[in-house]
């Protein structure tokens, strides 16, 4: 195991090193810099533009700055925001637990529904529960996320209102008036929630029942069954937690797709978080902060998925080797 | 001379076995079984239907334009703002410059649909090449890909789209392209272990022997192998790549106004929820329908192609 653990970290390295890389480039190779207006700008000297290129270390051969940004990087310095500036690092921590409040709860969400879910409808096969989750998690996966919290806002927060029932608000953390409560900030993660947990609900349910089928016609399973153990004690005891395995796997590499999500629910729900940052940062050209949270979002992504093995190691004994 | 002969006659004879193999394994050629396997699948003929209808609508925007709402997708009648659909000759209403809903949805479809087949299309030839040269080549090339794989796959792709997005802007083409760049790593390695089973079959190392060139075993032999696994990898892939398309152009990062997609359509309607919930609801309805035909047309195909491949 221990020999395992090392292993997988060291390959940790270059594949860290490799995103760095594709951000570097994708950043350095398209045309413009930060003193590009400066440039074009009449009224600034060349040789002031040559100076601040030089203070910014623009000079340098793209080698040289690339390690010069890596070891800043490797001490957790991101540089400034272009527009605030603001260190990237301090920007992006500050807005990190709101996001991580809202991935973590949608999270829950699917968890807690598509679990029990995909169980009983994989145990219940073809009953008309099953049937109609079936065509629920088909129609579930096709929902664009952001069309699907638009239409929340709609009728949640817009029509819920016109007609006099109690609205949801339609978006922000917390109401600026006499708000910041718990049950406050309840309501306002009601919705964003939801819209983020929705498709990956869908996704794990058909998941979980799949899953669950192919190990329900496992040969273990019907000795079990003719021990005479009933029905739900077999699913409950034995098949459960085979089934459960790839779990860990498809929650790892759904963490991007987390992400990602969060970048849209965040925007739509006026949600303060580092996807809503990110959005802003794009529109605004702030591309060190763009960068740093690229390589902030791909090492959780990276320490997730390492996690995840690791756990998957430990739950299942016919991995442990070495 | 007699030598190149012998292999000619060789390498001739070799594709002729193996029909007279396939043809006593069954009567039918694969593909042949395959169809009819799809055509016994009623939900799959459905979303090809509706697959089609949609293509067609967008496809031919113009005539939509020209033959039913007689309006372009950008003539403005401001009277007519927010007129609500099945009146004044609005078949869909009218949008916050009386611009005719209808219209534009078929014009903003065809964006968003060339955008998508274009992603999928480079993505497939970038990632099947890719895959297919990693799997049999091996060696350095194919650790080289495998680590860059994992890279890109270490970064979600929307994120990574923002973050390209903050250093320029993009058109419908240049759009595509750039989706399909950071997306073909899936199908890269679904080619490249479907070729690494393959390549030590004794039917390559016929091909071999008979003469052919790598490229050749690659492109006339492997690749047609994997074509199931592409053809399914493609038409999951579609909707996937229209809802990014969506998603980019509705945070105003993809395809910028005036030229309709369904995505900016929906960032317009974002700004009048209280004056007309439909601006909201039809493009939102159109790719969530187009999105749903192309996914139940690609289980259905991977259901028909090969069964094996189910989750």
């Amino acid at each position: 195991m221990a020999r395992y653990l090392a292993r997988r970290v060291l390959t940790l390295i270059p594949l860290l090193l490799g995103i760095s890389l594709v951000t570097f480039l994708l950043a350095t190779a398209t045309p413009g810099s930060p003193v590009s207006r400066l440039e074009f700008n009449p009224s600034a000297r060349p040789a002031d533009v040559a100076r601040i290129k030089a203070q910014l270390g623009l000079d340098k051969p793209p080698v040289e700055r690339y390690l010069d940004w890596l070891s800043h990087v490797a001490r957790g310095d991101f540089g400034l925001s272009l527009i605030t500036y603001r260190p990237v690092s301090t920007t992006i921590l500050e807005k990190l637990p709101a996001t991580l409040l809202l991935t973590g709860s949608a999270l829950c969400l699917s968890l807690f529904f598509s679990i029990p879910i995909g169980i009983y409808t994989a145990a219940r096969r073809n009953s008309w529960i099953d049937r109609v989750a079936t065509i629920v998690t088909t129609g579930g996966i096709a929902v664009p996320t952001f069309w699907l919290g638009m239409m929340m806002i709609m009728l949640f927060s817009v029509k819920f209102r016109q007609w006099g029932l109690p609205a949801l608000p339609s978006g922000g953390m917390y109401s600026l008036h006499g708000g910041g409560g718990f049950g406050d900030r309840l309501l306002h993660l009601a919705m964003p929630a939801v819209a983020l947990a929705f498709v990956q609900t869908a996704v794990w349910m058909s998941y979980v029942r799949t899953q669950m089928i192919e190990v329900l016609q496992a040969d273990y399973i019907r000795v079990a069954g003719a021990k005479g153990l009933s029905h739900w004690t077999v699913i409950g005891r034995h098949a459960l937690r085979n089934a459960m395995l790839p779990l860990i796997t498809l929650l790892a590499l759904d963490i991007p797709a987390l992400f990602g999500g969060a970048v849209v629910i965040e925007t739509i729900f006026a949600w303060n978080g580092i996807g809503r940052l990110i959005v802003n940062a794009t529109m605004q050209r702030d591309y060190t902060v763009v960068m740093g949270e690229v390589l902030i979002i791909a090492m959780i992504t990276v320490l997730a998925n390492l996690l995840a093995d690791i756990l998957y190691q430990l739950a299942d004994p016919r991995l442990r080797h070495g | 001379m007699d030598e190149t002969h012998v292999v000619a006659h060789a390498a001739h004879r070799v594709p002729e076995n193996e029909n007279r193999i396939r043809a006593a394994a069954s009567a039918a050629s694969p593909y042949t079984r395959a169809w009819k396997r799809f055509a016994g699948d009623r939900i799959a003929l459905i979303a090809l239907t509706v697959a089609l209808f949609v293509l067609l609508f967008c496809l031919g925007a113009p005539l939509v334009s020209h033959l039913i709402t007689h309006r372009g997708p950008a003539d403005q009648v401001l009277l007519d703002r927010f007129t609500p659909p099945f009146t004044h000759g609005y078949i869909l209403g009218a949008d916050n410059l009386g611009r005719d809903e209808l219209t534009r949805l078929a014009y903003g479809g065809r964006v968003s649909i060339t955008v998508a087949l274009l992603a999928t299309l480079s993505a497939l030839m970038l990632g099947a090449t890719l895959g297919a040269l990693a799997g049999y080549v091996g060696g350095w090339f194919d650790a080289t890909v495998m680590r860059l794989t994992d890279v890109f796959l270490a970064i979600p792709v929307l994120v990574l789209l923002l973050f390209i997005a903050s250093l320029r802007t993009f058109g419908p083409y240049s759009l595509a392209l750039v989706i399909a760049g950071v997306s073909w790593m899936s199908l890269a390695r679904l080619v490249r272990a479907e070729v690494l089973s393959l390549r030590r079959r004794d039917w390559v190392e016929a091909a071999r022997v008979a003469g052919a060139s790598d490229w050749r075993i690659v492109g006339r032999h492997l690749l047609p192998q994997t074509a199931p696994l592409i053809i399914v990898w493609a038409a999951l892939t579609v909707p996937s790549f229209i809802i990014v398309e969506a998603t980019l152009s509705f945070l105003g990062l993809g395809i910028q106004v005036p030229e309709p997609s369904w995505g900016n359509m929906l960032n317009d309607a974002q700004k009048f929820y209280a004056q007309s919930w439909t601006l909201a609801f039809i493009p939102g309805a159109a790719i969530y329908v187009t999105v749903l035909a192309i996914n139940l047309l690609g289980q259905g195909l991977r259901d028909a192609l090969d069964p094996r491949l189910g989750r």
